[in-house]
């Protein structure tokens, strides 16, 4: 009852803030990240003004998608969790049947009038589901819940692993899990999950990893392996990075990136061309923004006022945290290279779209407070 | 059945503080995990920079050799033997180029290409790098280039591309002496790389193979220079940085008369046979023909298989047969056999023997015969020299013995390499004792020692010997190594090569040099001698010794007839002489295979050779070597093979 009695403490009229249902200081670390990603862009398209417009329209679009998502309390999503699910796992189930194909994966449903990329929407839709379950029970959650809530987790992460893509079936897989965490799984099964993921793991190496997939971990420890193959984007990215130094090349001064050796630079390498030109010191401002969103947010969900919109909350953050996580990783040699961009930074509208959902819905976790229950 | 509804017994407080645990221990973990991502970056980016940036630099920075165009030739008047001229290929660039098999058809709309060029396109469009360009058809003609050219808008990735080849105009009358240039092959990239010598290679596309151009390939090539250009991801070049000009080789003035060259092969006619000129003032070679020869230039673009083929014909055209072609010298040595007795004082000018024809050992029933069968009657050593008597030479050889001829016939050069400046050359051989206990495990026999006399028996030389015997013989006993370089011209300006003079042959009694020169004289000049008929008339004196080579022995009581002999055992026509008597300037030998009579088949063309030659020496001084200036006609290398290569 703490919330209820600060909430009934602060007797004055709401905030602007809390009326239109946005969080500011979120909001400007949000908008830091996306200022930096229009410069970035600039400089890694080869100056292509057109495609910073493109850009902007992107962040244009994702922040009305949020705003429109902050608009809906949590109680709404409880709601239509279950239903979101199926249809979700349904239009996965369609995607891998009827999909489009596109850069050798399936991933895309064609309605006519507009792609649809179900394995995105299930970023948000799986943590949903999971946290709405597992709260309906007493905290923290039994063993049995937990089991149940694994298996929720495992049918779509399949299902987008099958796709292939296995970039966004770890995201989503991982929210999951981190809802599980928060929602007070009991360090016996993380443990025993720990363990039993090595066998798994060698299972997986031998019987459900794509040849492609095991070249990536194989040439991450060795990317001299094949230096004009997979390793290609590996070295030529620590290049990129490593030649920037402490305090960069400057902007629109990489080499790396201006002559074109580093790959899919706008994209999912858009790390790789800012710790070029801006160093080590601009790789830092950029975590610290991350770390203060991550910290924000965090921040939200302990002041939440049920364990729903925590866990709901807590779980978005830390997906937010392994993109970002995976995607640094990856670019400077920690983690294979499984394609995943940096969120709210690398070019394009897809992921940016539903990564400004997700924080709408900490926003409206945020605002939609039951001040007088 | 986990969707049924139930109500659960809540402690609100515990859940709080249990999500409040978890949240605090994740965002430990966030902060953990981001301080290894810095921690790795830190090392990335402060510790190994300088590394990376080196890297990034070589990614950026690439450095392109730029050939240096090959030195020119010239022969000793300055008239070009060896240059280069631009030709022009067609060439693909598979990664500006949306469908190879497409384009190539419609390639081989406008110019024929064949199975063959498309094959070998292909092949080498999978081995290079997608930016490269690959040559399509090369040796375009001025129709095709014109043809294509009105075509190229439309071909993106297609070019035509101009890049300098070797010609040799004056094609197979030197290819011996010059040799020739071809593509550097696998063997030639090892030899590189054993010499350590990729950086001066690095941009060059022939070698030279054979002669001249093989032997001098260092100065003849030049050391490259090289652009730094920054290039991006695909290899296209964004600027240049900095650029570094060639070094181009040095032209090259050989003491080739071309000339006598081009003389000496048309009256060889493509008969097998040989011609070497030297100058016995300094060695320099005058001319060097070795008959039947074939076309340099074929080689220069790769000769094809057909074409080789032909090369290897019976009559071996590749065979250098002045250097390489090892031949009984035959009478064309009495000059030197009749030193050696002088010398020995077995003979001495007055003393004189009788002819019956034939030569006898003591207590030998086989008989060595003369050339003319009811034999010379009384001869001296000039009417030895002047009939050519084999009698008497037998006599001499036999009394000489194998020891004395062969030390003696040693200090001519018999049997060793002369020090010519082409690597094709072969030894010959002088025998002796001990060269015949070794070739053939068998004692020496004093037969064999009077056939030497006559210069049979094993005894084999090479013109290129002969001539330098001559030469020695014409000089007074003066040694020059034959040269074939005369100067080098490079960007120090002209640099003469100096004669190389060797120790020369010593005799006991000097006049013994005038009496075998006086021998060699009458050979020429009195009525009598074997070449009088051809040289009468001739505006300069000359003296000379012709030789006929038996190829294989006739029966005592047979007669040589060349009608009934098959023509590879017909005898060898041969010629030594020199001229101006009193003042050499040219020796020269003359060989033709199975030509039968050496006075009347061999001689013919050394007159041919010395009219021209010292013609031209009264006529016009002209001549670079002697005069040391630059002629007229010499092109500077910078407009002769202008700019075409930094396309």
């Amino acid at each position: 009852m703490d919330a209820n009695r600060a909430g009934a403490g602060f007797s004055k009229p709401q905030p602007l803030s809390h009326k239109i249902h946005l969080d500011f200081p979120l909001l400007a670390g949000l908008l830091a990240l996306m200022c930096i990603s229009l410069v970035v862009v600039y400089s890694a398209s080869g100056e292509n003004i057109a495609m910073v417009k493109r850009q902007a329209i992107n962040v244009g679009v994702s922040l009305t998608a949020m705003l429109i998502v902050a608009q809906f309390a949590p109680t709404f999503l409880r709601r239509w969790a279950f239903p979101l699910f199926f249809i979700g796992v349904g239009l996965l189930v369609a995607t891998l049947l009827f999909g489009h194909v596109g850069k050798g994966a399936q991933r895309w449903i064609d309605f006519g009038f507009a792609k649809f990329q179900p394995s995105e929407a299930m970023k948000l839709i799986l943590p949903v589901m999971i946290t709405h379950y597992i709260t309906r029970y007493a905290l923290p959650a039994t063993l049995k819940h937990v089991s149940i809530g694994v298996i929720l987790i495992a049918i779509p992460v399949y299902l987008i692993y099958k796709q292939p893509d296995l970039g966004t079936s770890i995201l989503v897989g991982s929210a999951g899990i981190f809802a599980l965490f928060l929602a007070g799984m009991s360090w016996k099964v993380i443990c025993s999950l720990i363990v039993s993921a090595i066998p798994f793991s060698i299972a997986m190496w031998y019987f459900f990893l794509h040849d492609y997939q095991r070249r990536r971990v194989l040439t991450l420890l060795d990317p001299e392996r094949d230096p004009l193959g997979n390793g290609y984007h590996i070295i030529q990215s620590k290049i990129a990075i490593g030649s920037g130094g402490l305090d960069g090349k400057g902007w629109l001064n990489g080499t790396q990136s201006q002559l074109e050796f580093l790959p899919e630079r706008h994209t999912d390498f858009i790390f790789s061309v800012l710790s070029e030109e801006f160093g080590l010191i601009g790789v830092i401002v950029l975590l610290c923004i991350y770390l203060f969103i991550i910290a924000r947010c965090l921040f939200i969900a302990n002041n939440a006022q049920e364990p729903f919109s925590k866990i709901l909350a807590g779980a978005i953050t830390l997906t937010f945290f392994v993109y970002l996580f995976v995607n640094i990783g990856m670019v400077s040699g920690l983690l294979p290279v499984v394609g995943v961009p940096l969120p709210l930074v690398s070019y394009g509208g897809t992921s940016m779209i539903t990564l400004m959902s997700g924080f709408g819905i900490i926003m409206a976790i945020h605002t939609h407070r039951k001040v007088n229950r | 059945m986990f969707l049924r509804h139930r109500t659960p017994i809540r402690n609100q407080t515990a859940e709080n503080s249990l999500f409040a645990r978890r949240a605090i221990i994740a965002f430990c973990g966030v902060v953990i995990l981001i301080l290894v991502l810095v921690i790795n970056l830190y090392n990335i980016q402060v510790n190994s920079h300088e590394s990376y940036q080196t890297q990034a630099n070589g990614n950026r920075i690439k450095v392109i050799p730029i050939a240096p165009n090959r030195g020119l030739i010239y022969d000793r008047n300055g008239i070009v033997l060896a240059e280069n001229i631009p030709t022009f290929s067609l060439e693909l660039i598979p990664e500006k180029v949306k469908d190879l098999t497409e384009t190539i058809n419609e390639l081989a709309n406008l110019v024929t290409v064949s199975d063959d060029e498309r094959a070998r396109f292909l092949k080498s469009a999978k081995r290079q790098r997608r930016f490269k360009s690959i040559i399509l058809k090369s040796r375009l003609t001025p129709e095709q280039v014109a043809k294509l050219s009105v075509n190229l808008h439309s071909l993106p990735g297609v070019r035509i591309e101009a890049r300098l080849k070797r010609f040799y105009p004056f094609g197979e009358s030197l290819t011996h002496a010059l040799g020739y240039v071809a593509r550097l092959n696998k063997k030639d990239q090892a030899k590189i790389i054993l010499d350590g010598e990729e950086a001066t290679y690095a941009a060059t596309r022939d070698m030279g193979r054979l002669g001249i151009e093989k032997y001098y390939q260092k100065l003849l090539h030049g050391q490259p220079g090289y652009r730094e250009i920054e290039v991006n991801n695909r290899g296209r070049v964004v600027r240049i940085l900095k650029e570094e000009l060639p070094e181009h080789g040095q032209d090259l003035y050989l003491n080739i008369d071309i000339r006598l060259q081009e003389k000496a092969y048309q009256e060889l006619a493509g008969r097998r046979g040989s011609v070497v000129a030297v100058d016995p003032s300094n060695g320099a070679v005058l001319a060097m023909v070795s008959s039947p020869s074939y076309d340099p230039n074929l080689f220069v673009h790769g000769i094809s298989t057909k074409n080789y083929k032909k090369l290897l014909s019976a009559d071996k055209p590749l065979i250098n047969r002045s250097t390489m072609g090892t031949y009984p010298p035959a009478s064309t040595i009495k000059q030197l056999m009749a030193l050696a007795g002088l010398e020995a004082h077995i003979i001495n000018e007055h003393t004189s023997i009788k002819d019956p024809g034939w030569y006898k050992l003591p207590n030998v029933e086989r008989k060595f015969r003369d050339h003319l069968a009811w034999g010379h009657g009384n001869v001296d050593v000039y009417r030895a020299m002047e009939k050519s008597c084999d009698t008497y030479f037998y006599d001499v050889a036999n009394r000489l013995g194998i020891d004395r001829i062969s030390t003696f016939m040693d200090q001519f050069g018999f049997g060793q390499y002369s020090g010519l400046d082409i690597h094709e050359e072969k030894r010959g051989i002088m025998p002796s004792r001990q060269w015949k206990r070794e070739r053939h495990n068998q004692p020496w026999y004093p037969g064999d020692t009077i056939s030497l006399g006559i210069g049979q028996s094993y005894w084999t030389s090479t013109p290129l010997q002969l001539t330098n015997a001559t030469a020695i013989v014409a000089a007074s006993g003066k040694i020059y190594t034959p040269q074939l370089l005369g100067a080098s011209q490079g960007s120090n300006g002209l640099l003469q090569l100096p004669a190389n003079e060797k120790s020369p042959v010593i005799l006991k009694d000097n006049y013994n040099w005038e009496i075998a020169q006086k021998g060699m004289w009458k050979v020429v000049n009195s009525p009598g001698g074997t070449a009088y008929n051809v040289f009468k008339g001739a505006d300069y004196i000359s003296a000379g010794k012709s030789g006929t080579a038996q190829l294989i022995s006739i029966a005592a009581d047979e007669k040589y007839d060349a009608k009934k002999i098959k023509e590879r055992h017909r005898d060898n026509a041969m010629y030594v002489g020199y001229a101006p008597f009193d003042k050499p300037e040219i020796a020269i030998t003359v060989v033709v295979e199975n030509a039968g009579g050496g006075s009347s088949s061999a001689a013919p063309l050394a007159r041919k050779i010395f009219d021209i030659y010292l013609n031209k020496n009264d006529n016009n001084n002209t001549s670079l070597l002697t005069h040391n200036t630059l002629p007229k006609q010499k092109k500077s290398q910078a407009s002769s093979t202008g700019t075409i290569h930094g396309r």
